[in-house]
């Protein structure tokens, strides 16, 4: 027998070899970097140099900084309103693609597309939309008489906040969308003949029939929707750059702003690694939400 | 989920068609319109000469002279034709690249079932969690110890992080379904591992590797953050990057050139996309149902 006839017949032997090309991808670029990102965020790294260790004094540095609190408020608000809104209109875009209209699977490729698309380049589009002079928007509310001057749309503060929201809402719906109509798609139509049978309204069939069963797959959904939105980059990049008066700064872009255009590695990974306390916290939320939900459904999960 | 009847959820029947109107297809054509109107906003502008673009008179939601004129200065002028290129061998040697390498991890965690595959399985998972965003500082760093900063290779070992979790967790769902019965056969036949893999479990999960292939081939093309970061020279710069960077010069917006580069830089997945859209969406809800 040789070694390699050996090896065919060893689970752990062969298990090894076809970890192998994945595991040290992600060992090296991945799991190395995670660490090197907290390691970097408690020293004074510049571009191009490791820098010493300083403890905790970027965390110390960022929590005094005005500019840093205020992009976290951003960043939580943008997250908040953006998921929530994504979530009311994802949903209410699933019922109604999971209705018997015409041109059922036409219209679901289509709706996907915003999701498909580069949300740079799309997020260009919505930057000529949101033009200060030419905006087609502001045109079409001055014809109707509804405004006088066109709408700064992102030199304002709220005015940017709310517009960069509204972009992401728009990229966002198709990915809630779609895959809540999956998880509606399994819902058993005799439930709601049950229901409807029952004397059940409208309103009834979806508060207790559809919600329980969908919120599984809602909890996951969301939360891979919060995980997007809370480390959201390319969208703030490419319309305001985090302006006016860092108004739109999110921990991302402040953590680029601050590391790679300022030079700052060492502060820019304190805000990068400050993002991950948040992120669990959103991962745990979900996971046991899910948990109760199984346990109540009888499921073994 | 594709034949008529099975469409047919709740009871739709009981309707009437005015009332369906309001609750149906008058919000779905709002819907429609809203997610639309960006992209014929981009189609519009790409297609307008300057005078048209900017000025306030005249109905801005046709083109009543339409110019090529952008998409020449954007194909002649810039080097957006080795963006394209770029963008192109980039996504596709980053997409087969992750699914060799997670081929061979979703079989070892899914069915080799070797000490440690459940932890393993955990850890794919995990690290799909972990966005781009708290990762391309210290990568940076990586990249530049080992000599591939800005090179076309910093993306191709970099775009990996992302997909391999993806399509690996993607494919243990597929090959999860392929019964155990079908194995044991073919080692009582004395068929090797390898090929078991190559000749039984691969021909039964093409619909699993070709959603994970379309679906990483997509996020490797619309990837901006490490595009934007690991590389600085304009002629390897992937598209969605060199539109943002390059076709915007100081305060003058040339409208025209960046709608059109949008519109060509979105096209490719665009048309990719719509060939496959049940793989598409096959794969995007079985990474969430999992």
């Amino acid at each position: 027998m040789t070694a390699l006839d050996r090896l065919q017949n060893s689970r752990n032997g062969l298990g090894l070899v076809f970890m192998l090309p994945a595991g040290v991808l992600l060992l090296l670029f991945l799991t190395y970097p995670l660490g090197l990102g907290v390691w970097l965020g408690f020293t004074d790294a510049k571009i191009g140099r490791p820098g010493e260790f300083v403890g905790l004094e970027n965390y110390a540095f960022l929590w005094g900084d005005s500019v840093t609190r205020l992009a976290l408020f951003n960043t939580l608000f943008y997250t908040i309103v953006a998921s929530v809104l994504k979530f009311v209109l994802g949903l209410w875009l699933a019922l109604l693609l999971n209705r018997h209209l015409p041109f059922k699977t036409v219209l679901r490729a289509i709706v996907l597309l915003p999701w498909i698309v580069p949300t740079a380049l799309s997020a260009i589009a919505f930057w000529w939309i949101y033009d200060s002079q030419f905006s087609v928007v502001s045109w079409v509310l001055q014809r109707l008489g509804l405004i006088d001057r066109y709408v700064d749309f992102l030199g304002d503060p709220w005015n940017a906040r709310w517009s960069t929201i509204v972009a992401n809402v728009w990229r966002g719906i198709p990915f809630v969308a779609i895959s809540l109509l999956a998880g509606l798609q399994t819902i058993s139509p005799s439930l709601y003949e049950a229901a409807a049978i029952d004397g059940a309204t409208a309103w009834q069939r979806f508060r207790h029939v559809t919600l329980p069963l969908l919120t599984p797959i809602i909890a996951v959904v969301m939360t891979f929707s919060v995980l997007f939105t809370f480390t959201d980059f390319q969208l703030i990049y490419v319309l305001t750059r985090g302006g006016p008066l860092n108004a739109t700064h999110l921990m991302a872009t402040l953590s680029f702003q601050r590391a790679i255009s300022g030079g700052a590695m060492g502060e820019g990974a304190a805000l990068a690694t400050a993002m991950v306390p948040f992120l669990l916290a959103a991962i745990m939320f979900s996971y046991f939400g899910l948990q109760r939900r199984a346990w109540q459904q009888g499921g073994d999960r | 989920m594709t034949t008529e009847d099975e469409g047919r959820v709740g009871m739709d029947f009981l309707e009437t068609r005015g009332r369906r109107w309001v609750t149906a297809y008058i919000p779905m054509g709002l819907f429609l319109f809203v997610l639309l109107f960006p992209f014929y906003w981009m189609g519009i502008t790409a297609f307008k000469p300057n005078e048209e673009l900017l000025s306030r008179e005249g109905n801005p939601f046709w083109v009543s002279s339409p110019t090529l004129a952008h998409f020449r200065k954007l194909l002649f002028d810039t080097e957006y034709p080795a963006w394209l290129l770029n963008t192109m061998i980039v996504s596709v040697v980053a997409t087969f690249a992750s699914l060799f390498a997670a081929v061979f991890a979703a079989y070892a965690i899914e069915r080799l079932r070797f000490r440690g595959a459940k932890g393993t399985g955990l850890a794919i998972f995990l690290a799909y969690l972990i966005p781009p965003s708290i990762l391309f500082i210290p990568l940076a760093f990586v990249l530049q110890g080992l000599g591939l900063f800005n090179t076309r290779w910093a993306l191709i070992f970099t775009y990996p992080t992302f997909l391999i979790p993806f399509c690996t967790w993607l494919l243990m769902g597929y090959f999860r379904s392929i019964p155990f019965e079908l194995e044991e056969c073919a080692l009582i036949d004395g068929a090797s591992r390898w090929q078991i893999l190559v000749k039984i479990i691969l021909p039964l999960a093409v619909p699993g590797l070709i959603s994970a292939g379309i679906f990483a081939f997509t996020l490797s093309w619309n990837e901006f953050i490490y595009a934007l970061t690991f590389v600085s020279d304009s002629e390897i710069k992937t598209v969605p990057v060199a539109v943002v960077t390059e076709l915007v010069e100081g305060d003058v917006y040339h409208w025209g050139p960046l709608m059109a580069g949008a519109l060509l830089g979105s096209l490719p997945v665009a048309v990719f996309y719509s060939f496959f859209v049940e793989y598409y969406v096959a794969g995007m809800t079985g990474a969430v149902k999992e």
